[in-house]
């Protein structure tokens, strides 16, 4: 062995050294990274879960006509104003008789939900040959019930300390004995909009929310941001004064805290425009602004990574500037500029502050039908039941978490599937 | 090891003084024409006072030392400088007596009479049908698709491709190889029937077999075509062109014919560079 190669020799083991090192720091900085990341997912789930499921209660309702308040040739409208709900708390009278004080009756008529009466009306409603008769049906129960089905109250406390008094557990633990309580999943969560009562809150209004926010969102700077990478990738006048102010300036909006942009949306949109305030118009107003320097950036990379070879070949042959563009440069961007839209668009999804500037946090229970109506989106919907005080608020919460959280995935996988589509090789 | 001594002859390149072309850069009846030409990229001139002719249906060579302006030179006479912002072309430049730079002049249609075999082989990320018929459709060429696959195919015969790919229209042409990719870059060029084709060193990413395939094929292209090639193997030169143009750090030194540049050049520097003096 000669000199210089002991040398390198005794090196070598020196760099290896070193390279084990540099990889174990890796492996640890990934495992933290990964131990937040499953703390996090772990509260989440672990609380959001049960929200997936509620308590719902069997009742034998007499739908006695006189009790409702109506007749045999009633109209419609007649039946739909009828007072179903005492229909139901007779059921429980019946159900729990000889109950006396102001208190207590209001209790044991808090075992139900009033969406029952609701229901009720709507069974009558489409078949009225149930007038009459006395049958058997699941509600869902008041969201007292619900937490203490889930194990969220603990009956050994003294009963000062309980939100469900010695009485109620005796009803609740009789309507069990019987087989009257039964969790079920919960597609309230998914078919109703907000409401102030836990059982009746649901994530739908917010969900269409946040789908037509970001339906404007994506319409207006999708376009708008690939056409200003284009245009400063491809068209503008290079080491021009004018131009590089408006990158630098591009660049820094990129980093602007998103509130700023509910400040503007606030004085810009609505106080000059007039947009109707809290509707997924004026939002994603709002949030293009936000997601548009992030499509910009990365549409520009995207831009700038095409090969020079292809766009010189397209001009040889003729092509002009706007040819060689939409034949070759944007097809050939399109899946870093397309990967670059949906995390604006999921950025968008999750944002929360500037969409309180603009009135998009008020208490909407209908279901958004346009771009004009009133709405809620999914990250103020999470805001606003966090910040209410029933128990039963705060599964939903994680819960709504949830859901959000499965959209960002679905985002990142449509991300990934477009990316395969349009990736070629050359 | 052996000390390495300093060439004395190697320096004396820069001793020598350039005044204007020697040879015959001139000819009757031109293709195309260049008078008076300065290229500059910024403040950085780049082509001295080139005159040069290029007479219809011959091969040009056109050698010289890397960074001596081949390429530049060759790329003023299908205007693709105009891509680059910071270059700029003066002088006359004429096809067929056209003014080339002139305002009339629309450097589109230029492009489609002049066009272009680049050094790397770039065909589109398109299938090889598509990859021939792009210029075609892009100019109107066809009108129907049996039109259109007329000319695909007589390009990628004219190429010398048709029997290798035949079978494979419809596959990516960046699926081939590399001399395979490159003959298709040069049926692509022919698909808008061009009258000139510049080519700009089309081998060097290529094997001595390939080389040799796109040599035959510039020998019968030039049939109906006139070839401009920038080319850094002086065999290749000497293979396929009829006149040698030889460039050096920016000026035309020498044009004459192949042989006499390859066997008695007229200018000291021509001949430091054919026998391998410097380059
Ligand atoms: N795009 C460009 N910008 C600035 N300078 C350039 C550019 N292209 C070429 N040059 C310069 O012009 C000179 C000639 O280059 P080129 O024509 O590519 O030489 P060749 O093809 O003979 O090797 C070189 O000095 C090179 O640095
Ligand atoms: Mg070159």
């Amino acid at each position: 062995m000669s000199k210089t190669t002991k040398k390198i020799e005794a090196n070598l083991k020196k760099r290896y050294a070193k390279e084990k090192r540099f990889r174990a720091y890796g492996v640890v900085s990934l495992l933290i990274s990964f131990a937040f990341l499953a703390v996090l997912l772990v509260t989440i789930f672990s609380k959001g879960l049960p929200a997936f499921q509620q308590t719902y209660i069997k009742l034998d309702i007499e739908l006695n006509e006189k009790i409702l308040g109506i007749n045999k040739d009633s109209d419609e409208d007649a039946l739909f104003s009828a007072s179903y709900s005492k229909v139901v708390k007779n059921s429980l009278k019946e159900m729990f008789p000889g109950i006396k004080g102001r208190k207590q009756k209001r209790a044991l008529k808090n075992l139900v939900s009033k969406s029952a009466a609701y229901d009720l009306r709507d069974k009558v409603l489409e078949k009225p040959t149930l007038l009459g008769t006395t049958q058997s049906y699941w509600f869902l129960a008041k969201d007292d019930v619900d937490v203490f089905m889930k194990g969220n109250i603990d009956r050994t406390l003294p009963e000062s300390d309980r939100r469900i008094k010695d009485y109620q557990l005796a009803w609740i633990d009789k309507l069990m004995d019987e087989g009257r309580l039964e969790k079920r999943f919960n597609t309230v969560l998914f078919t109703e909009g907000d409401s102030r009562e836990p059982e009746q809150a649901g994530m739908r209004g917010a969900i269409v929310g946040s789908l037509l926010t970001m339906l404007v969102t994506i319409l207006l700077s999708f376009p708008i941001g690939v056409a200003t990478a284009a245009y400063l990738e491809e068209f503008a006048p290079q080491n021009n004064r004018w131009v590089d102010l408006i990158e630098i300036n591009i660049n820094n909006l990129a980093a602007v805290p998103s509130i700023v942009f509910g400040l503007l949306g606030l004085a810009v949109y609505i106080n000059i425009f007039g947009v109707p305030r809290s509707t997924p118009l004026l939002g994603g107003l709002v949030l293009t602004l936000m997601t548009l320097p992030t499509i910009i950036i990365a549409s520009r990379a995207a831009i700038k990574s095409v090969p020079p070879s292809i766009k010189e070949a397209a001009i040889g042959l003729g092509a002009s500037r706007m040819q060689v563009l939409f034949q070759h440069t944007l097809p050939l961007a399109m899946p870093g500029i397309l990967t670059g839209t949906i995390i604006g668009m999921a950025q968008a999804l999750g944002e929360t502050a500037p969409l309180l500037m603009i009135g998009m946090v008020a208490f909407v229970s209908d279901i958004p039908t346009g771009i004009f109506d009133p709405s809620t989106v999914m990250p103020v919907q999470i805001y606003l039941w966090s910040d209410s005080p029933e128990r039963a608020f705060t599964e939903r919460t994680s819960a709504a978490i949830m859901i959000l959280l499965g959209f960002l995935v679905l985002m990142n996988v449509i991300a990934i599937v477009l990316r395969k589509k349009f990736e070629k090789k050359w | 090891m052996t000390e390495l001594k300093p060439d004395i002859e190697k320096r004396s390149e820069f001793d020598i003084e350039i005044n204007g072309t020697v040879g015959k850069p001139f000819v009757d009846n031109p293709k195309m024409s260049s008078r008076n030409c300065d290229v500059f990229y910024g403040d950085k001139q780049a082509i001295f006072d080139v005159n040069l002719d290029i007479a219809n249906n011959e091969i040009i060579a056109m050698i010289g030392p890397s960074g001596c302006g081949k390429s530049t030179y060759l790329r003023v006479l299908n205007r693709m400088n105009d891509t680059i912002p910071i270059c700029k072309v003066t002088g006359e430049h004429t096809l067929d007596g056209e003014d080339i730079y002139g305002k009339k002049q629309d450097p589109v249609l230029l492009r489609a009479r002049v066009g272009m075999v680049f050094q790397k082989p770039n065909p589109f990320p398109k299938s090889i049908y598509d990859n021939v018929a792009y210029g075609a459709r892009l100019h109107g060429l066809a009108s129907n698709r049996s039109e259109l696959d007329d000319v695909v195919e007589s390009s990628l015969i004219k190429a010398g491709l048709f029997k290798e790919v035949k079978d494979d229209l419809n596959k990516p042409g960046t699926g081939l190889s590399g001399g395979q990719q490159q003959r298709l870059c040069i049926a692509r060029a022919i698909a808008v029937d061009p009258e000139v084709i510049l080519m700009d060193e089309p081998t060097s990413a290529l094997d001595p077999i390939a080389t040799a395939l796109i040599e035959e094929l510039m020998d019968e292209l030039k049939e109906n075509y006139t070839i401009a090639i920038v080319t850094h193997s002086m065999q290749q030169a000497a293979r396929v062109s009829q006149r040698t143009a030889y460039f050096h750090l920016g000026k035309l030194v020498e044009v004459n014919e192949t042989d006499k540049v390859f066997t008695n050049p007229e200018h000291q520097l021509t001949e430091n560079y054919i026998t391998g003096r410097f380059g």
